[in-house]
């Protein structure tokens, strides 16, 4: 049986995780807020951006865009938005499952990948996959410079037929409960079907839709792969607060536990010491 | 007047949404004005200035870095990579961004890239055009 003093010093030590963990969850919650108020805040922009190239795509039918071109899938790519850190719960187990289906799959064939985030990084180096671009340590702040690398990056590789299809992995946020894994087709980009887009609102375009083409893919491009950067992020730090919200309260109850177990400790030693005492007097007397 | 409704939409945030009467956005063909019930159209917008008139007496001048105007249904919408009001300029990093660009024009250094930097001195010195050229930025009565 454990020692009295075993047991208080597990306590503290319990005490002390409980301390951390519950610093981290307040961390995270401030951090989510943040992160959160970006995502809903970028989202008219990015809706926006959607209903301008799904017009454009409707309006301009098949000369389209470079963009556009469906070509027989030889190599894929795939980017996999993960966290740089731990302590998120199965965040990060989530995304890398669905990586793995991924890259099991035969439809995509010689699948090279991107990596945005540490953990992503260390798992598919580890099986020794073909990372051609990564970025870690971005703590979910990514200079705009630096998305716009990757996103100029990716899109170059398309277009000079070094890949044929690029796919985002990463998890959508939803509510501070509630995220999801998202496999997203990022290039060639899918026309929407024409019925579907604007209800027949017939849109002057000017000068004419090629040269908008031009202008808005750059910042298409980047704005798909911020929005899933943020709303990456923004889960992460969901995740997390969810995971050591319940680590702390696991703590708590641990320590209650062991205080229990300690408090009979002490009372058994209590016990055992009047025992001798009683014994010690007893053995005098007679 | 006749108004229609305006969102001024960046990738931060929603800048702007309310009735107005008219804009001028300095679009990709040159500069063109928007009345309410303007028929549906999709441009894209260079650096320069945005007008934008809320009733005879209140009108609102913003520096715009690029972007795209969408007008359909009495509905305006113009996607700004950025945008500030005129009065709200930061002149010191406009300033900042301006002697830099003009250095990396100058020394062209590796990896330069010609689009960038110019497209970068354009926004520069929209900015401090439309700072100079405003006395009071946003005039309401």
């Amino acid at each position: 049986m454990a020692t009295l003093r075993d047991i208080k010093r597990r306590i503290r030590s319990v005490q002390n995780t409980r301390q951390i963990t519950r610093a981290m969850e307040m961390v995270s919650a401030a951090k989510l807020r943040r992160a959160q108020n970006r995502v809903e805040k970028s989202r008219p922009y990015a809706g926006k951006m959607q209903l301008i190239l799904d017009n454009l795509s409707a309006a301009s039918g098949e000369l389209a865009h470079p963009f556009f071109e469906k070509r027989v899938v030889k190599k894929s790519t795939l980017v996999v938005v993960t966290s740089d850190r731990g302590f998120c719960g199965s965040f990060n187990h989530n995304i890398l499952r669905r990586a793995e289906t991924f890259l099991k799959d035969p439809a995509h064939k010689s699948v090279e990948l991107v990596c945005v985030g540490k953990k992503g990084f260390d798992h598919f180096k580890k099986r020794g996959w073909n990372i051609i671009f990564s970025q870690i340590d971005y703590g979910g702040n990514l200079e705009l410079a630096k998305v716009r690398h990757l996103s100029t990056e990716l899109t170059r590789r398309f277009l000079a037929k070094e890949t044929d299809e690029i796919f985002l992995l990463y998890t959508t946020f939803i509510s501070t409960s509630r995220y999801r894994v998202t496999l997203e087709r990022f290039l060639n980009i899918e026309q929407t079907a024409q019925e579907s887009v604007g209800a027949g609102v017939d849109y002057i375009f000017e000068p004419d839709p090629v040269a908008i083409y031009d202008d808005l893919m750059p910042r298409f491009a980047m704005t798909k792969i911020q929005t899933a950067l943020a709303n990456s992020f923004a889960s992460e730090h969901a995740a997390r607060m969810v995971a050591m919200s319940a680590a702390t309260k696991n703590a708590g109850e641990m320590i209650d536990t062991l205080v229990l177990v300690r408090n009979k400790a002490r009372q058994a030693a209590i016990t055992k010491e009047l025992l001798d005492i009683v014994g010690g007097a007893e053995s005098l007397h007679s | 007047m006749a108004t229609f409704t305006l969102s001024i939409v960046t990738p931060e945030q929603v800048l702007f949404e309310e009735e107005v009467e008219s804009i001028v956005v300095p679009g990709a063909q040159g500069y063109l004005g928007v009345l309410a019930h303007h028929a549906p159209l999709i441009t894209p917008i260079v650096p320069g200035r945005l007008t934008v008139r809320k009733n005879s007496s209140t009108e609102l001048v913003m520096a715009i870095s690029g972007g795209f105007l969408e007008v359909s249904g009495n509905k305006a919408t113009v996607l700004a990579d950025a945008v500030e009001y005129a009065d709200k300029i930061d002149i010191e990093r406009a300033k900042k961004a301006l002697e830099r660009v003009q250095t990396r024009l100058k020394d062209k250094p590796e990896g330069f890239d010609f689009d960038r930097a110019m497209a970068s001195l354009r926004r520069a010195e929209n900015r401090l055009k439309i700072c100079e050229t405003i006395t009071v930025g946003r005039r309401q009565t």
